[in-house]
This record gives C-alpha cells, structure tokens and sequence, in this order.
C-alpha cells in the first residue's frame, strides 16, 4: 500500500504542509515489530512508559495543594486526603502508580538484559536505560519523604546517612542532600525540588534519547531467535502493536483504580524530629535488597569498615551494569554468551532473595 | 598527747592564717574539722565530711552554729561548756537548735523569703511532737531523723531525704518497720500499700512529683492522720471536683454520723488503686453493694447511676472503633475524631459526678456524651459509606474499562483476520 | 456464504465502532469526572497547618468567656479577658493531658481533673501542673480570628 496515495482531509493537507505530518506517517507506517516466543517483553517499556505519564498527571494534579515546609506538608496532604474530592484518589494513584513503575521498570531491563538486547548497536540504548533507572528510583527516594510523616521522615535519615559513607566525598555529599547535617524543613524543599524540577527535566531528555534510539534501531531480535532461523514473522506497530499495548495499559489502569481504592495509600504520624525513631523502619522495597545487604555486612571487612564496603560494591555493581553491553564481547560478536545471562539471573535471584528476607525477619532495631 | 595535737594544729592554722584575712577565718572555723578528721574514728570524722554537702555548710555556717563552742580555739577549749558548747543536741534540745534561726522570721527572711518559719509550732501539733512533749518518747522522730544532720539538702534536691520521691521511703524506715513500731500497736503496712497505689505509679513511673506521697495528706512537720471529718478536704486538694459533689451529697451526712470517713470508705487509703467503673452499681466488685442492695432507694440509684455511664462508655467505643476503622480504611475522619473527645471528657465529668451520688447529677453529664457520640459515630457511619460509594465508582469504572479493552481485543481480531485474507509484502 | 460474510461485516463492523466509541467516551469521563472535582477548591479553602481560622466572629466572643477550638489534631482554648483581650493557649493540661477550661468566676484558665490553675499568660499558678500552656498568637483580621502558633 502506497502511503501518499490515501485520501486525507483538508485540515490533514493543511497540516501536513506546516508540520510535515506525511513524514511522520510514514515513518510510523514503516515501524513493525518482530513476532517471536519473546515479544510480550516490547509491551514492559511501553508500559513503563505509560506510567510514567500518569505519574506526570497525577503529579501536576498534587502540586495544586501540595505546599513544601516542614510545617505545612504534612497538614497539607492530610487536607488534600480530607477535604478535596478524590485527593485521595489521586494522591493513591501517584503512590501506587510510582510502585509499579519502579517494577515495570525493573523488569523491562531484566528482559533487555536477558534477551541481550543491549549489543550493537544498541548500547547507547542501554546507556540511556541506566540512566532511567537511576532517574526513575531518584524519584521513588525524593517522592518518599514529601508527605513528611515518621515513617518517611526515618527512612529518609537512614538513607541519606548511607550516602554519608561514601568514602571521600561521602560527607558532603550527604550534607548536600540533606541540605544541612540532618534531615530537616531543608532536605525537605531541596528533595521537593528535585522531585518536581531536576528529575523531571532529566526524565524529558534522557527518556527522549531512550526513545529516539528504540525508533531508529527498530526492536532488536533475540540472538536465540536470530540464530534458530526460520521465517521472520512481524506485525504493524500501527494499529496492531499498539492496540495490545492500550489493552495492557487499560489493564494497568483498572488494577492503579482497585489498588486506590482498597487501599489507599496512608498518611500515618506527622515527623517529629525529635521523637525516637519507631521500630522497623523500612525503606521503599525497591531500597530493600541494599538496605539488607548492608545490615548483613559485618562491621568490619579486611579492616575496612563493612558499611563502606557495601555502599562501594553497589557502585561498582551499578557501574559493571551499565557497561555490560562493552563487558559482554562474545555477544558483541554474535556467539551464545551463557556466563552475562547467569550474570543476569544471578542479579535477579539475588534482589529477589534479599528483599524476601528484609520482608520477613522480624525487626528487632 | 593533747599537747602535741595542739601545738600541731596551731602550727597548721598559724600557716593557714597567714594569706587569710581574720573574718574569713571566723567565718569558716577550721579547727573543728581539723580534730575530728585527725582522729581516725569514723563516728567523729563522718559529721565533717558529710557536712560539705550540707544547704547550711554551703549558705555558710559551720559547726559552731548549732553545736557552740569557739571554733577559733584550736585544743579541746573550743569545746568548752562555757562558751556555749552543746556537744551533740538531745532530743528536745535539737528543736531549740534548728527553731532558733528556722523560726525567727526575720532571720531566714535573709536567706530564703519564701520559707516557712512554722516548723517547730507544726510540730508541737503532730502526734511526733506531742508525744515527744507528753511522754519524752524516744522513739518519735525530731527533725534530724527525716532531715539528716549534717546532710541536709533542699526537698527540691533529688539526692535529699525530703524530695518527693523519696518522702515514703523516710517516713517508711520508722512506719515500715513492724520491730519498731510494736509498742505503739498502729499498723506497719502502709508503705506497702502505698507502693500498690495508682499516686505511687503516677510519682514513680510517671514522673509526676504533683502526685501525692506521705505528707501531701498528713502534713509534714505536723504530721498526723487526717480526722474522719476531714479526709475528704485532703483528697479535694486535687479532686475538686468530686469533693464538692461528695460534700453536697447525703452521703456526706450519713458518713459522718456513722463515723467513717468520705472518701476512703470507698476507695481505701495508702493502697488507692485506679477508680474503675466495676466499683460503682450492686455487681461483683462494686462499692456500694457494701450497704445497698437491690430493693432500696440508694442500691437503685446505684444500679441506674451505672447504666449510664456504662452506656456512654458503650456508644463512646462504639464511635471511636467505627472512626477507627474509617482511619484504617483511608478515610480523613481527624474531625470527627477530635470532636468525639467531647464524649470522652462528658464520661470523665460524668464519672466525677457519681460522687453526688443522684442519678440527676450523672444524667446531666452522660445526655451531651452521648449526643455527641451519636454525632460521631454517624460520621463514621458516613465514612463508610463514602467508602462503599468509592468502592461502587470502582466498579463502575471497572466495567467501561473493561469494555473497553473488549471492544480493543475484538478490534485487534479483526485486523488479524484481515491480514490473514490479505497477506502483507 | 461469501455473499452473507460480505453482507454482515459492515454492520458488524459497525456495531463493534461504536461499541468502542460509546465505551472511549465513557472512559473519558470517568477520568476527567474526578479530575474535575479534585480542582474545584473545597469549601473550606486552606489546610490548617500553623494557623486556624476559627469558625467565630470576633464580636461573638464575649468578654470573661473561653471557648476550645481544634488546633492541628489537639484542642486549644480562646479567651477573651475581662479587659477584651483575645488570647489563646494549648488546651492540652500539662498534668496529664485534660482538656482545660475557662472559669468565669475565677477568671482564669482551670483544670477539673485536679484542680490545676493557669493564670491568663497559660502559667501554672497552683494545683499539680508542672509546666505552663504553650501559648499562641491571636490576630482579628477583619471579623475573623486566625490562631498561629508563635514564631
Ligand atoms: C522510565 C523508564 C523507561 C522507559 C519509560 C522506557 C521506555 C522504553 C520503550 C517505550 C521502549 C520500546 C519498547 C520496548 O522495548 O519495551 C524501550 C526499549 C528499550 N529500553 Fe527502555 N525504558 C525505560 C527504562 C529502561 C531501562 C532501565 C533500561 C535498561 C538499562 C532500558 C533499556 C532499553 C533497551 C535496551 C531498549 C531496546 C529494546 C529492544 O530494542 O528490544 N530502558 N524503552
Ligand atoms: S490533668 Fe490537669 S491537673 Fe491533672
């Protein structure tokens, strides 16, 4: 079919010859999408990024009452829960809709990971990836202390003192953070600014890379499916793809509606600084695995202090992640490469484990 | 010896007198500390050193001020009758000693304005000094033995015998003590059942010093057990509200021409536990089924007395359980919750109000309790209800977006179907 | 059966458009309904985070009476003094956390559960409490009273 032969309307002429739309439609005509054993996986970033557009709504919707002050954040949440029609609604989404986000998110770079989509050329891809990562759980940490309650406002300490023992720059980096040497009304503006400023302008240009990348190099093809030949079956990404896509996404819609309504999210105790910290502080489950492996860290390793020790292997860990695509040679060069996927499942088992536990054990401190 | 002793010591002082001037050393008179370290026997050497810490060492005053003598001589001259030494007070004596400064007004007014200077006359009224004074008992106490000579401190110290944690223990060492007191044959067990009772629980784990110990009911320096007729004064110190139900009550009346004393009929003394609701009405543990039953005017007003405070507690909870729940649940009831503490204080009221011992009295109290319960527990009713129409508008939404994935899934079919027809290049 | 294929699938087609349709239009409402109400401001217009506005007037406060008001979570008390002054204190006793009172005959602020005594600067004069009331600021703007809590 022949793209430019299509009757269109008037308007549509019109348009076209201002913003160029032909080009576009071509472009998205042209865009297909393999079929294989592993498609569902192309469905976890669109889904991410869906939520993420619902966090951007929800979010613009909560900074019309939200005010940032240790003195009025907490008092100003409980207004918007109490007295704005469906500020409950609409604060739950946002927290709920930020959970599954960070999970979607998670598990679309497993699959990236495991289906090796990152080789060549698509590492910046991957790059860019990382950085949503990052971006995305500064969200998650930022967002977590805005409601200032006790729950929050502990957790918070406790993971600004982590950032505290990074050797060297440690120190100032946590008072950076911070805003002061404790967790203050400071930590509490500057967390709000880079929740709803610094994160979001980097999301736009980090995402807006990520998604420029993913249309110029098509949707990779797992080297598994590559490699066992047979006929390339594919589909349209319009409408066909992106039909399923709406489907997926109406679904998550109607499960961030069930999970709002049966349990919205709680406003629990005002912080009180100078109140000692309740039993069982945890932090967002994303956290968890790190914040049980550094409790499991003995005090002290080969001399150096565990914690410290801890905190740097997670960097180095970050680091050997996000550069797996130079890491992995062999599936550079198109040979099977079973040690980077047990590298993959073995990170997987691992989170997953370690979040069980720090779910599980009793607090004791 | 003594010679030596002294020659040593005047040697010491005649160095020590060098840099001072004269007032100073008339102030502080060294050579009575100097002698009784010196010897070696504890008994003599302990007044000294415990005397440091003394109020009366640090406002300035030395040995000499209660004991006489002349500090200033430096051998056994300074102890000279003569010159006024008492060596140490006897009993009666020790009261001329501590009221001679502490109930001169004018004296103290130079140290401390604001402290009292009826000591001693208080004490000439508690059964101690009457005692002391009618039968010279040798056993009463005097003021040294709840104020520790030569280690006295302010009650407001909490190292000191007086402050008010440690008032039951003082009084205690005497009136706990069963060997002590067999002679006088009034009971030991006081200390006991003031350590059960709720004051006890409020001073010591609550850290509440308002709470009542010993001499907060018996007085202090005139210390006596309060007469029948004025127990109830005492406890309406701090219960005011009670006591003056109680007073105008017919009770009141009754109790004192049966000889039994207002409030501790009911709530027993030392050992007060905390009032509970079981104590009023005829049942098990209730108070008033002591005299009253069933059948007579006093046992009914009783039972009905009990009944509404029961019922005000009963649709209290009520209304905080359903709030409670709606708080759980996500709902935003602050309001409701805050205005329900009008109910709470109604029943304290209402509580309080049993003392007139007339159903009236509670009535008024226990009817705007439980309006306001009612009031909340609607909104809490209301709370729920919102819930159940979020929960409904879920299910609304629930079932168009459920349409509307079914009408994308038969779309996506179709277009299959399509391509299944025409295959694509 | 060709001929019968061809003749139902447009209706077909049709009923499942407007299906679909029907069923966007709805869900659009159902989104944009609450979104609605959520920006529509609710009828009492701000949190009361460091200041309440009472819901008095001035002018209905008489002289020598206290009222207790809600302030955040806890209760708070507004006196208006014989002189006509408007005060306002934590209400919370510092006993054991009654809910203290106004007497007019005494003229000062009072405690039922045992006889605890504020002066009109929320002092503790007699009785068991241990620490004054905390005190807050009144301001009168216009006929309203606003309660913050002081600086
Ligand atoms: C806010 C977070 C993110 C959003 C909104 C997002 C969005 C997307 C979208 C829409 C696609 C195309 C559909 C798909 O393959 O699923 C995609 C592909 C991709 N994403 Fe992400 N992504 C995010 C985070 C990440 C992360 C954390 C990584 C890994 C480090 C990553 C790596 C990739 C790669 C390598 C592809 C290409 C996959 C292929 O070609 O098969 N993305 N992303
Ligand atoms: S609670 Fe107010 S005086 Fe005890």
């Amino acid at each position: 079919m022949g793209g430019s032969a299509k009757p269109h309307g008037r308007l549509w002429t019109w348009l076209d010859e201002r913003v160029g739309l032909a080009e576009l439609e071509k472009l998205v005509k042209k865009k297909e999408v393999p079929v294989h054993r592993h498609t569902v996986w192309y469905y976890l970033g669109g889904m991410t990024l869906f939520l993420f557009m619902i966090q951007v709504a929800t979010g613009i919707l909560l900074l019309f009452y939200y005010r940032p002050s240790a003195e009025e954040a907490y008092e100003s949440v409980q207004f918007l829960m109490a007295e704005v029609e469906f500020g409950w609604l609409i604060r739950s989404i946002h927290s709920w809709a930020s959970n599954l986000m960070i999970f979607t998110l998670f598990i679309h770079l497993f699959s990236v990971l495991l289906l090796k989509a990152y080789r060549p050329p698509r590492e910046v891809t991957w790059l860019s990836g990382i950085g949503l990562l990052g971006v995305g759980m500064g969200f998650g940490f930022t967002g977590y202390l805005l409601p200032w309650n006790e729950l929050a406002y502990f957790a918070t300490k406790v993971g600004t003192e982590i950032t505290g023992v990074v050797p060297l720059v440690g120190p100032f980096l946590g008072r950076l953070l911070r805003g002061g040497d404790e967790v203050t009304g400071a930590t509490l503006t500057r967390f709000y600014g880079i929740h709803v400023a610094v994160l979001p302008l980097l999301t736009t240009l980090i995402l807006g890379l990520h998604l420029f990348l993913v249309q110029k190099h098509g949707m990779s093809v797992p080297p598994g499916v590559e490699r066992a030949g047979g006929a390339r079956r594919t589909m349209h990404f319009l409408p066909n793809f992106l039909l399923r896509d709406l489907v997926g996404w109406l679904s998550a819609l109607a499960i961030l509606a069930a999970l709002a309504a049966y349990y919205p999210t709680e406003l629990g105790q005002k912080a009180d600084p100078f109140a000692p910290a309740p039993i069982g502080i945890k932090p967002e489950w994303y956290f968890m695995f790190m914040f049980k492996t550094l409790k499991y860290l003995p005090s002290y390793i080969l001399g150096i202090e565990g914690e410290i020790v801890g905190v740097v292997g997670f960097g180095m860990g970050g680091l050997v992640l996000l550069l797996i695509p130079f890491l992995d040679r062999r599936t550079a060069r198109g040979e099977p490469s079973r040690l980077f996927t047990w590298i993959g499942i073995a990170i997987i088992l691992y989170m997953i484990a370690l979040t069980y536990l720090g779910y599980t054990e009793v607090a004791t401190q | 010896m003594r010679g030596l002793v002294a020659l040593a010591w005047l040697a010491l002082v005649g160095i020590a007198a060098l840099p001072a001037p004269a007032a100073a050393q008339q102030q502080r008179p060294e050579s009575c500390a100097a002698c009784h370290l010196e010897t070696g026997d504890e008994r003599l050497a302990n007044p000294v050193k415990q005397f440091g810490e003394d109020i009366h060492s640090a406002k300035g005053f030395g040995c000499v001020a209660c004991h006489g003598g002349d500090a200033r001589e430096a051998g056994m001259e300074a102890m000279d009758p003569a010159k006024g030494y008492i060596g140490k007070p006897e009993r009666r004596q020790v009261l001329q000693v501590c009221g001679r400064c502490h109930s001169d007004a004018r004296f103290m007014k130079q140290y401390n304005p604001a402290l009292r200077v009826d000591q001693v006359t208080e004490y000439a009224t508690s059964v101690h000094g009457r005692r002391l004074r009618e039968f010279g008992d040798p056993k009463v106490a005097t003021c040294v033995n709840c104020h520790p000579a030569h280690s006295i401190k302010p009650p407001s110290d909490p190292r000191s015998s007086v402050h008010p944690l440690k008032v039951a223990d003082t009084c205690g060492r005497c009136h706990g003590d069963p060997k002590y007191m067999e002679a006088y044959k009034i009971p030991t067990d006081q200390l006991a059942k003031y350590r059960q009772s709720v004051h006890w629980r409020l001073m010591s784990v609550k850290g509440d010093l308002s709470a009542p110990t010993c001499n907060d009911c018996h007085g202090n320096h005139g210390a006596a057990p309060p007469g029948i007729s004025w127990v109830g004064n005492v406890c309406g110190q701090c219960h005011t509200v009670q006591a003056e139900f109680f007073g105008k009550s017919p009770h009141a009346k009754v109790f004192a021409q049966m000889g039994v004393p207002g409030c501790a009929t009911c709530h027993s003394n030392h050992e007060i536990k905390e009032a509970t609701d079981a104590m009023l009405g005829l049942a098990d543990q209730a108070v008033c089924a002591g005299c009253h039953a069933a059948a007579d005017k006093g046992g009914k007003a009783a039972a009905d007395m009990r009944a509404l405070i029961d019922s005000l507690g009963g649709e209290y909870d009520k209304a905080r359980a359903i709030l409670l729940q709606a708080e759980r649940a996500g709902m935003e009831v602050s309001q409701a919750q805050f205005d329900l503490n009008g109910a709470k204080d109604a029943l304290v009221k209402a509580r309080a109000a049993v003392h007139a011992f007339a159903v009236a009295a509670v009535k008024k109290e226990t009817e705007p309790g439980l309006t306001i319960s009612a009031k909340a527990y609607a909104r809490g009713v209301r709370a729920l209800e919102e819930l159940q129409f979020r929960r409904k508008g879920l299910a609304v939404s629930l079932v168009i977006i459920l349409a509307v994935i079914a009408g994308i899934v038969v779309k996506i079919r179709q277009l299959d179907r399509k391509e299944q027809r025409t295959p694509s290049p | 059966m060709a001929e019968e294929t061809l003749d139902r699938e447009p209706t077909r087609r049709g009923f499942i458009n407007w299906f679909l349709g029907t069923s966007a239009v709805a869900f659009l409402l159902s989104v944009f309904y609450p979104v609605g109400r959520y920006l529509i401001p609710p009828p009492v217009a701000e949190s009361t985070a460091g200041t309440v506005t009472l819901p008095l007037k001035a002018e209905d406060v008489k002289p020598n009476t206290g009222q207790i008001f809600k302030f955040g979570n806890r209760p708070a008390i507004l006196v208006r003094t014989t002189a006509g002054e408007l005060r306002a204190f934590s209400a919370v006793c510092t006993h054991l956390n009654c809910t203290v009172q106004y007497r007019p005959d005494l003229g000062h602020i009072w405690c039922a559960c045992h006889n605890g005594h504020f002066d009109l600067n929320g002092k503790n004069i007699a009785g068991p409490p241990p620490r004054p009331l905390d005190p807050y600021v009144v301001n009168v703007r216009g006929r309203q009273i606003v309660v913050s809590k002081s600086a």
